[in-house]
């Protein structure tokens, strides 16, 4: 397979984790304590690379068809999620995530708690919480750069596609000071979702023993039908809850008038 | 104990999340395909993706059925 689609899959699923972690970071930053955030950030990033030496390696060494059974249920268990969530708030049954009022949360949260030095670290405050947020997203990127990597026998593209993500969230970052605001957020895990779900089902039914019709090209197939299931979702969610605020207004009216 | 709860509940939010039907239709769906290709001779390429877009909807009709 061409390693552009890999390339741009890993890139998208990427920058979205990377702008989470973000947000995270400025908001530790800029109302806390940069030394002890950026010693919270790369104490997690040599957690991250242990991670990676142990278990990139290990992966390497499974059979497989073992591996595409396991990686795949897990893509579409992930894919599924960030599906669900996009349209749930595409169609205003749950908030949108709103990177500036996360930053707003987190700006609250930071200068509410107190400064306390533990361990060598000024504040360890500042330093936890950059610790968990570039942890915990940096794992699913990690996640996402094996499985995909290994699975298309390229992890070199799928490197490329995260540190290019990783590069343009926090050089945009250090140029606006600001969390990524203009980032289509929803959207863009809406299409990470088809993506995640299109390969976890595809690696996942050839790891059960399945062959696809067309080998490798049943990618192209799966990958807009997804998108169009989950769209017809979301029309049928927005119509729904449209035809329920209809069905409400009329009694308002009669209540106001 | 409270840590090694604390480590459990992290790797099921992180693995299951939301709506752990969902990650329990995928499951049921691949073991199902796998019975059919190796037991039944069946190549059920169909059926994966058949239970990923039910548990989709699914999981969507249990999120907003008692939301307005």
């Amino acid at each position: 397979m061409n390693a552009l689609p890999l390339i741009l899959t890993v890139f998208v699923a990427c920058a979205v984790e990377a702008v989470e972690a973000l947000t995270i970071v400025l908001a530790t930053g800029i109302t806390r304590e940069w030394r002890s955030t950026f010693q919270g950030m790369a104490a997690a990033l040599v957690v991250l690379a242990v991670i990676t030496a142990a278990v990139g390696p290990a992966i390497s060494y499974l059979p497989l068809t073992a591996l595409r059974l396991v990686v795949g249920a897990l893509l579409a268990i992930f894919g599924l999620q960030w599906l669900r969530k996009a349209v749930l708030r595409a169609t205003g049954y749950k908030t949108l995530h709103d990177e500036a009022s996360a930053y707003l949360k987190e700006v609250a949260a930071a200068k509410a708690a107190a400064a306390e030095s533990r361990r060598g670290v000024s504040d360890w405050y500042s330093f936890t919480l950059a610790f968990k947020g570039v942890l915990l997203e940096g794992l699913e990127v990690v996640f996402i750069v094996i499985t995909f990597g290994d699975n298309q026998h390229n992890i070199g593209a799928a490197v490329i596609g995260a540190a290019a993500a990783i590069a343009a969230v926090v050089v945009t970052g250090i140029a606006v000071r600001a969390p990524l605001t203009k980032v289509p957020e929803n959207w863009m895990k809406f299409a990470v979702g088809i993506m995640l779900t299109a390969f976890g089902t595809f690696w996942g039914a050839e790891g059960a023993g399945v062959a696809w019709p067309g080998n490798d090209a049943a990618l192209l197939v799966l990958v807009p039908v997804i998108a169009l299931v989950s769209g017809a979702y979301i029309f049928w969610l927005g119509s729904r809850s449209a035809s329920a605020a209809r069905a409400a207004r009329p009694t308002s009216e009669v209540v106001g008038s | 104990m409270s840590k090694l709860k604390a480590f459990g509940a992290f790797w099921y939010d992180f693995i299951v999340g939301d709506d752990w039907h969902v990650a329990a239709l995928v499951a049921a769906g691949l073991a199902v395909t796998a019975l059919l290709v190796h037991v039944v001779g069946v190549n059920a390429w169909w059926l994966l993706p058949l239970c990923v877009f039910a548990a989709l909807a699914w999981s969507l009709h249990r999120a907003t059925a008692r939301k307005p």
